[in-house]
């Protein structure tokens, strides 16, 4: 990454700490134009607003050499915003897109920021850098204005130069302007940036900026950093959540020439300079645990999170379910359920450390920088300016990255031996200590009347939170109850951690809503596409709706036409999306191919269709496996799946024929793009399994054996 | 026990002395100090850690050090040639078939090795060549169009 610039070459990253603040920022990097600007101000978000600070604390550079540099604490983890931001900042300056570099996730370099998730990053951190780009610009103009003596308004600004119109001939190059300057400017009123008409940058599909050094084996991610004389840590772990060490024989493990044995209260970790060596050490360690004796299971969790839910908190309310209960001819009453599923990047939680001098250096894969600073703050009882977290690229978070133990546990076993420390979690271990998506239900009553119009929707969601769980359909007597959140719990909610998980809780909400449309549809006796486009006002839902339907190539059938398509809509952060899919059901073995997927959406203005066209295959892909195959087996705080043989996540054979749409919509806001096309491919996929059999799903995931009982029933 | 385990490594002799026990993978990122080879799971299921022994696409997580004496070691660090990319690296980046890039490299030879054993694959032998490398991101669809872009380039030559 382009760290390496700042730092130096930076392989020995020890010998490259900085400590940054604004005044000495410039004194730094070598002079320059500096912009600052507030994201307070900005932000139309109202969450986000309280949480970021509304100081002037973002910066972006114009160095002496005219190359552009964006400090942002947002990471990349493949959902390719080191390319998308570059773009903006590119497109407001003029500058082809490989002067920009981006520093990313440093919490020295880097302004504050609440971490990388929800699809937040070019919607929320986007319209500023835009802003301040475009800022930039207007100081070098008036730099040029003033050493060419002629008006700013005369001026051209192009391919990293300034000249006067219609004399390109005579052009000052940014790194001319910028040369000898020390100017910080504070970004206060929104700059005059371009309107999609004029963008050539932005909405041009590139090619991914990281690329290269991603397949060149280059690129550096957590567990690639390397300090002379690292040492690899692995740590003794529960066998179960709660259980409570009683004790522990760690004498063989100390005998073990080069093996350093730490124990500090409950962590008892060794160490060597060989990874294997450390983990034949720790296997010979001798602990007895006591497991508290729980019952509840994969199977029983449902009953349980029912039993423990406190009060609803109502999400949307209009008319009156009994008005609704009345007009309807028809009711129908379901519920669905959706299991713990692991995030399960690739690259499991790593983190690499170095204590020295009263202050740590930690490199982590996370999706939280500053998040960890703090915590790593207080795991070490070290005031927070001594910490410094640098984030490489991170391989996968989905949401599983946003908690960092691993991060705490380096830097802790740093500190106390003294020497710099890897913590790189096995499989086993990732699998423990995710936070997993809850486990959810879902209770719906419906109802219609005897034109196909929805009039009653009672919605209650337990633990799959509100996103997602409103609609955009068109019904006069609607309520939705939110019980729990869907991230985590009161205690005794869940037997272990839960989190965020690519589109939290939409996925769960989505599933169970379509799916539950789709069975009315199918009663009513009207085509599935038909019912919804008659049950809807929302043109842009619409449009997303009549756009895969066009590009599929939709025939009105009533479902089940055997042919085995299903449809599903939704809207997640911001964006609209529609998805229609074809499966291949066999009877006998209950497993589903599923054989092509269709997804429109609508994103608003698309700063890279390539890459949004990317995340959108990337959702759909990985979508089948919650649909599908995954979800955690457990009893109590034990774990059954410690690798890919018992969880399996989606692979080459699984994969469908896929086509995505963007709709064309350069004059709203760039809404997010890494998640909304996931949260169809639960119902999408079960209404195309009904369509194909006759057989309704009304649990996630929808494995062989639950779909031969739901043949049987 | 300690020995001098000498093999090929991308084209160049090596003989690191280690344990002849450990495995490809940890010397690799050790000892050898090359990290394009990844750790995804460490018991031969995802694939992360792929590597060629001689053209033969192999997991080093599986592999004991003393096993590829004496054989040719292929990792992404030597998947191009004096700063050339790799016909297969090129048409990844061009066609996008990566996301994180943490399962890129054993990805990559996984590839290169299909293209060796079969130089024109159809799209269902990409998929059973490709089965057993796991991508969490879900590039499979361009991974797929970047390796038949691959074989379709050298039937047109
Ligand atoms: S790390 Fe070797 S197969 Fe997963
Ligand atoms: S690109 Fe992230 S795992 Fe494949």
């Amino acid at each position: 990454m382009t760290r390496e610039d700042l730092y130096g070459e930076s392989d020995n990253p020890a010998e490259s700490t900085l400590k940054l603040d604004r005044r000495e920022f410039l004194k730094l990097t070598g002079g320059g134009i500096l912009i600052l600007f507030s994201l307070g101000e900005f932000s139309t978000l109202e969450a986000q607003r309280r949480e970021y600070p509304t100081d002037f604390n973002a910066y972006l550079l114009i160095g002496e050499d005219g190359r552009i540099s964006c400090f942002t604490g947002k990471i990349e983890m493949g959902q390719g915003v080191i390319t998308s931001l570059a773009q903006m900042a590119a497109e407001e300056l003029c500058v082809p897109l490989d002067s920009v570099k981006m520093v990313m996730g440093d919490t020295e370099l880097c302004p504050w920021d609440g971490g990388t998730h929800g699809s937040l990053t070019t919607r929320f951190f986007g319209p500023p850098l835009r802003a301040a780009s475009a800022k930039a610009r207007e100081v070098l103009l008036e730099l040029a204005s003033a050493q060419m003596k002629v008006p700013p308004e005369q001026l051209v600004t192009e391919n990293g130069k300034i000249f006067e119109r219609g004399k390109p001939g005579k052009a000052l190059t940014y790194a001319q302007l910028a040369k000898g300057q020390k100017i910080t400017r504070e970004l206060e009123r929104e700059a005059v940036q371009k309107v999609a008409a004029e963008f050539k940058v932005i909405g041009v599909p590139t090619i991914r900026t990281d690329a290269r050094e991603k397949v060149t084996g280059q690129a550096r991610f957590a567990g690639d950093i390397r300090y002379p004389g690292l040492l690899y840590a692995k740590i003794l772990r529960p066998p179960a959540h709660r259980a409570q060490l009683k004790s522990a024989d760690t004498s063989a493990a100390e005998k073990m020439a080069g093996v350093t044995v730490v124990r500090q209260d409950d962590l008892i970790a060794c160490l060597h300079l060989d990874p294997e060596m450390a983990e034949k050490a720790l296997q010979t360690v001798r602990a007895d645990f006591e497991i508290p004796q729980e019952t509840v299971d994969d199977k029983n969790i449902f009953d349980h999170l029912l039993k423990v839910a406190q009060e609803g908190n109502p999400a949307d309310e209009k008319g009156s379910l009994e008005t609704g209960e009345k007009q309807a001819s028809r009711l129908f009453e379901a519920k669905y359920l959706n299991s713990y599923v692991a995030h399960s990047p690739i690259e499991p939680h790593t983190a690499t450390a170095e204590f020295k001098d009263g202050k740590v250096e930690v490199w982590a894969s996370t999706q939280s920088p500053f998040g960890i600073k703090e915590s790593i703050a207080n795991a070490l009882n070290l005031p927070s300016e001594k910490v410094h977290v640098r984030t490489p690229f991170v391989g996968g978070g989905f949401g599983g990255k946003s908690r960092n133990t691993q991060a705490e546990e380096a830097a802790r076993l740093s500190m106390i031996t003294g020497k710099p420390v890897q913590v790189a979690w096995t499989r086993a271990e990732e699998f423990f200590y995710d936070t997993f998506r809850p486990a959810a239900v879902v209770l719906i009553k419906s109802g219609i009347d005897d034109q196909g119009r929805i009039v009653l929707w009672d919605y209650k969601v337990y633990f799959a939170g509100s996103r997602g769980a409103s609609h955009t359909y068109d019904i006069p007597n609607n309520r939705i109850t939110v019980f729990g959140s869907g991230w985590g719990g009161a205690a005794g909610t869940h037997p272990f951690a839960t989190g965020a998980w690519r589109a939290p809780g939409a996925n769960t909400n989505v599933f169970s809503r379509e799916s539950q449309i789709d069975m009315m549809a199918a009663k009513a006796g009207i085509d599935p596409l038909e019912f919804r486009l008659k049950n809807m006002k929302d043109d842009r839902m619409l449009g997303v709706l009549r756009a895969a339907a066009d590009k599929f190539g939709w025939k009105p059938a009533v479902s089940p036409s055997g042919r085995g398509f299903g449809i599903s809509c939704g809207v997640d952060s911001g964006t609209y999306v529609a998805s229609i899919a074809e499966v291949a059901v066999d009877k006998n073995s209950g497993h589903v191919q599923v054989k092509r997927v269709v997804c429109a959406q609508d994103m608003g203005l698309v700063i890279n269709p390539e890459g949004a066209k990317i995340q959108m295959e990337g959702c759909i892909t990985m979508g089948l496996g919650y649909a599908l195959t995954e979800e955690i087996h457990f009893k109590g705080g034990k774990i059954f799946d410690a690798n890919y043989d018992s969880y399996a996540i989606p692979r080459f054979s699984w994969l469908p024929e896929i086509e995505t749409v963007l709709i064309e919509a350069k004059n709203s806001p760039a809404q997010g793009g890494g998640e909304p096309a996931i949260i169809n491919m639960g119902a999408v996929v079960a209404n195309a399994i009904f369509d194909a059999s006759g057989a309704r799903l009304y649990q996630l995931p929808m494995t062989p054996d639950r779909i031969k009982a739901a043949l049987k029933a | 026990m300690e020995k001098t385990i000498k093999f090929k490594l991308n084209g160049k002799t090596v003989s690191p002395t280690v344990d002849g026990a450990r495995t490809l993978l940890w010397v690799l990122r050790t000892e050898l100090g090359l990290t394009g080879t990844k750790y995804g799971c460490g018991e031969g299921y995802c694939g992360a850690c792929t590597v060629l022994v001689d053209n033969e696409a192999s997991r080093s997580c599986q592999l004991a050090i003393q096993d590829v004496e004496g054989r040719e070691v292929l990792t992404i660090e030597g998947l191009s040639a004096n700063g050339k990319l790799h016909p297969l690296q090129q048409a990844f980046i061009d066609h996008d078939a990566l996301q994180c890039g943490y399962c890129t490299p054993g990805m990559l030879l996984a590839a290169h090795s299909l293209l060796l054993r079969i130089p024109q694959p159809s799209r269902q032998e990409i998929i059973a060549g490709l089965e057993d490398n796991f991508c969490r991101c879900g590039a499979h669809t361009r991974i797929i169009q970047a390796v038949q872009g691959v074989a379709a380039k050298r039937e047109a030559k």
